[in-house]
């Protein structure tokens, strides 16, 4: 058991250290870095934006239900929507989404690239296949996650907004909150995180897909550990970065 | 030239190649034989380092595989063409961009130099405007042919080919043959081709070995090979009666 885990480990970071060797050729590397951006990335605005303005707008919700007591002034509601969007919400639960979404993206197509020996086509050419396969993703997505989530970030309070407006708060009491005692180290700290947390969906996954043996089965079952593990990952990292960073 | 030195290959506890010497010479299409489960994948694998051998030596022109350093390999990889057994095609690339995916990496033509080359690997394969589509859209003996494409537009120093020809019509199995022993003799290419087709062992074959369990059981050239007397080999070629009446008359 703890030996299969070292021995895991070890195979991960092997591979991590052999993704960042240099190119082959920057051109086609930079194809590949526009490729994985449009389907890691720019394809996963759509799922983002849907989640961040209802999630927004249940959080403001609650938030009401549960400070509904004349003492607590109304932009009090404001203010938690704010924190818990920014400080948790956008950055861990649109990351775990994203962990599902791109983390069983990349484990599959990397696992059936090497089921069909792909990957051996790749080697014997002379192109390193863990940098050509692997780098672009991170880079793309350690890119791209801090813009998703910025938005997400914005979307969350605008659905907020929205529901707020509808009778649970009034606007300019919920638009005052927003600016009072705002923390804008929350919102790098928030970055930061994402920055980490696109780094480990891509890692963990690629290694998932990268190490599949057998066929289609076994590329569909690592393609749910990819998921598991990276989803696990990011919240044991969650946890790390919080103690490190906040307190 | 390719020597290959006593070279050994198990799979956890199963020994899959066990010790077996030869040698490869530049011109010459070297053919290994066996028969399904033999071990030939495995060795040609071997051969090319997609399997990490257990003991043993394999030296490209005096340079050895084991003792390469990262950059010395990929040097040679370069200089190797391959056609697997599945194909291996990339699937999320066109046709033409397959075939010229090694050019894009590793040469400095422009743009219209690589579709030319491409385009004209793929007319050395019988293949004419393919080179937008995929490979999903294309028939497997299709896909087999984009594969020898891609194999030779770097145009190799090292070929090597696992069943070129199987899931081919004999019409065009033969067009194949004909061009991996063609370019093996203008190119001055070192070969080796797995197959088990005696068509193929019989018109092209300069060096022919026979894998069976694992072991070098038999080793000639197509000539010999309708003259020999081996048990091996009467076994393996003799297996079907058209062959067996050919051996009859000669
Ligand atoms: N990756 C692997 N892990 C474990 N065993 C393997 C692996 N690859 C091949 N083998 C075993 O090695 C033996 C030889 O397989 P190989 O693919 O070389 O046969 P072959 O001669 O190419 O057969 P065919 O003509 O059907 O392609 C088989 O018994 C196979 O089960
Ligand atoms: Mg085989």
């Amino acid at each position: 058991m703890i030996t299969s885990w070292i021995s895991t480990l070890g195979k991960f970071f092997i591979m991590l250290g052999r993704a960042f060797s240099k190119p082959e050729s920057f051109k086609e590397y930079n194809k590949a870095f526009w490729r994985d951006l449009d389907h890691l990335g720019v394809d996963s605005l759509g799922i983002v934006t849907i989640i961040s303005v209802f999630v927004g707008a249940v959080v403001t919700i609650q938030t009401a239900y549960n400070l509904n007591d004349p003492l607590i002034p109304d932009y009090y509601i404001a203010i938690a929507t704010r924190e818990s969007i920014i400080l948790e919400f956008s950055p861990t639960i649109v990351s775990l989404i994203l962990a599902g979404k791109v983390g069983s993206n990349i484990a599959g197509t990397l696992g059936s690239m090497r089921v069909t020996e792909q990957i051996d086509a790749l080697e014997v050419m002379g192109v390193n296949p863990y940098s050509y396969l692997i780098l672009p993703k991170i880079i793309a997505l350690v890119f791209f996650n801090p813009i998703l989530i910025s938005l997400s970030m914005f979307l969350g309070i605008v659905g907020g907004y929205v529901a707020a407006s509808f009778g649970v708060v009034a606007p300019q009491d919920f638009i005052q909150g927003l600016q009072i005692e705002f923390n804008s180290y929350y919102v790098v700290y928030a970055l930061m995180k994402t920055v980490v947390f696109a780094f480990l969906i891509v890692s963990v996954s690629a290694y998932y897909g990268f190490f599949v043996k057998g066929g289609a089965i076994e590329v569909g079952i690592n393609s749910t550990k990819a998921v598991v593990s990276s989803s696990v990952a990011i919240i044991v990292a969650n946890y790390l970065l919080t103690q490190l960073l906040l307190v | 030239m390719i020597e290959v030195n006593n070279i050994k290959k198990s799979f956890g506890s199963t020994e899959v190649i066990k010790g077996i010497s030869a040698n490869f010479k530049p011109g010459e299409t070297s053919l290994i034989i066996g028969s399904s489960g033999a071990g030939k994948t495995v060795f040609l694998k071997a051969l090319v380092g997609l399997h990490n051998i257990d003991s043993g030596e394999i030296v490209y022109d005096d340079r050895q595989l084991g003792k390469m350093d990262e950059d010395e390999r990929t040097a040679l990889r370069t200089e190797m063409g391959m056609v697997f057994q599945g194909n291996a095609l990339f699937d999320s690339l066109t046709i033409e961009e397959n075939v010229s995916f090694a050019l894009n990496m590793f040469s400095d033509m422009s743009e219209e130099e690589k579709r030319d080359r491409a385009n004209f690997c793929l007319k050395r394969v019988n293949l004419n405007n393919v080179g937008h589509q995929f490979p999903a859209e294309l028939s497997g003996g299709m896909q087999k042919r984009v594969a020898i494409a891609r194999a030779i537009s770097m145009n190799p120093k090292y070929l090597f080919c696992d069943e070129p020809n199987s899931g081919l019509d004999p019409k065009t199995a033969i067009v194949i043959d004909n061009l991996l022993q063609e370019i093996t003799q203008e190119f001055n290419i070192t070969t080796v081709i797995n197959t088990h087709d005696m068509n193929s062992v019989i018109e092209i074959g300069d060096s022919i070995i026979l894998i069976k369990d694992g072991l070098k059981a038999w080793q000639g050239t197509g000539d010999d090979i309708l003259t020999t007397t081996n048990d091996d080999i009467t076994d393996f070629v003799y297996s079907s009666e058209l062959f067996k009446r050919i051996r009859r008359n000669t």
